[in-house]
């Protein structure tokens, strides 16, 4: 049973990847906006060094944020192009696995924009160091973004104005992770007392580990009604 | 599949609600097993939703559905397997390579060995010498020949048609024909508008209208041309 729901898995995730290493429409579209929304913080902000810093979690955070929404939206579109989305459902794999499937991918098309984005924002927002928290940080944060981006997306999907309602549905839901990891990051980078860094990283899990247990739970209802 | 009775499509009082208007209104519907049943009816009485329907990609607001002995869409988990279908859209992923989408559904079905068969598969439809090029390069035509291929990679005990001809050009359509009359020990359901194919290829021919069964024809020792007269006739009239 669980050797199934992997496979199917790992299946699914593998396709997503495999469709976006020959097209790069997903990654070329989220990494153009991170690098110009990055830019546009940076001159619209107008912040000194100090500033800059304290400023940098709160860039990366909102920017991945949108970058995601801008995945997840485009994602489904490419899925509905020709009833990709339709095959899956056909299949005889279970729901939750269809969702595992493109979480992991989700995840992983967002760790990659926020490696991506990680060096930018240290030169451009004058971080002196990279502490190490931050890469437990980030793939947390990725983690909880595309899981319930990803459950959205199959909620939104189904509906006529999907391209809008995902970020309307999303920005409210996910406004406790970002707050989580934009905190435990800040904590990181030194802006907050050292002792919230535990307290931040570890209200992050949990989110993460709802948001999975949500759309592991949700998911087949959601595409069955 | 479940069962063995004669019967291996059962449907009772469906009914199906799109937006304010009943797309289906208490349609009753048998297929036994190995049989080959046209669905003929204008644009709008039901014959996709009917499909959609049977193949759990849509929910009904009233009525039943049992295929196999199972339950949809409750069962649909057991069903599955069992069924192939190609509706209006291909249901390939673009971006992947014509044998790269066969994989990807063996795959999902967890078909054992299944390489030889999609060998077997491409050769049949045609594509073998384009299998590793993307599917979005592909003409209609050639992506609904693999929409094809790829319904019957599972070897499905039943198989959902909608409009299966629609894109393909005189040489597709040759291949599907062969490919259709060489799998009769397969339970077929197609929706179509082309009275000859239904003609040379079912052995019944269903009529909807307004999302019911207005009528029906054995098509065995059918003369040509009695389809299209009773196409009109329980179709059209007022």
């Amino acid at each position: 049973m669980l050797r199934d729901f992997l496979r199917a898995a790992l299946t699914i995730a593998g396709k997503d990847l495999r469709a976006e290493l020959r097209s790069r429409e997903l990654l070329g579209l989220m990494a153009l906006f991170s690098l110009l929304a990055i830019l546009v913080f940076s001159f619209a902000l107008e912040l000194d060094r100090p500033g800059r810093q304290d400023a940098a979690s709160g860039v990366l955070w909102v920017t991945l944020l949108f970058a995601s929404i801008l995945g997840h939206n485009r994602s489904v579109a490419l899925e509905r192009e020709h009833g990709g989305f339709d095959a899956l459902l056909l299949a005889p794999v279970a729901r939750g696995a269809i969702f595992a499937g493109k979480l992991l991918a989700n995840a992983l098309f967002t760790l990659v924009i926020a490696l991506l984005l990680l060096p930018l924002l240290t030169v451009l927002y004058n971080l002196s160091q990279f502490p190490p928290a931050l890469l437990l940080i980030v793939p947390a944060g990725c983690l909880g973004l595309a899981a319930i981006g990803t459950l959205l997306a199959a909620m939104t999907v189904q509906t006529r104005a999907r391209d809008s309602l995902l970020p309307v549905l999303l920005l409210p839901v996910a406004l406790p992770l970002l707050v989580a990891a934009l905190r435990a990051s800040n904590a990181a980078l030194g802006n907050l007392p050292e002792v919230e860094l535990q307290t931040w990283l570890l209200l992050l899990l949990l989110i993460d580990g709802i948001y999975l247990a949500a759309g592991f739970l949700l998911y087949e209802t959601v595409l069955e009604t | 599949m479940n069962a063995r009775s004669d019967v291996l499509v059962d449907v009772q009082g469906l009914v199906k609600v799109q937006g304010r208007l009943p797309a289906l209104r208490g349609l009753d519907l048998q297929l036994g097993r190995g049989s080959f049943v046209a669905l003929l009816g204008p644009n709008g009485s039901g014959k996709s939703t009917l499909l959609r329907l049977l193949v759990g990609l849509a929910r009904p607001d009233a009525g039943s559905i049992h295929i196999g002995g199972w339950q949809v869409p409750d069962e649909m988990a057991a069903v599955r397997p069992h069924i192939g279908y190609v509706g209006h859209e291909t249901l390939l992923h673009p971006q992947l390579g014509a044998r790269e989408n066969l994989r990807f559904c063996a795959r999902l079905y967890a078909l054992a060995e299944p390489e030889p068969h999609i060998r077997d598969l491409l050769r049949r439809v045609g594509l073998e010498r384009r299998a590793q090029e993307p599917v979005r390069h592909f003409s209609r035509g050639m992506q609904q020949r693999l929409a094809i291929a790829r319904a019957l990679l599972t070897d499905p005990a039943l198989l959902l048609l909608d409009e299966p001809f629609d894109g393909l050009d005189s040489e597709g359509a040759e291949i599907l024909l062969h490919l259709l009359r060489s799998g009769r020990e397969r339970s077929i359901l197609m929706a179509t508008h082309r009275h000859s194919l239904a003609e040379s290829l079912a052995d019944r021919a269903l009529f909807l209208r307004q999302g019911l069964v207005a009528g029906e024809l054995s098509l065995a020792d059918a003369a040509p041309g009695t389809l299209a007269a009773r196409h009109v006739e329980l179709t059209e009239a007022p």
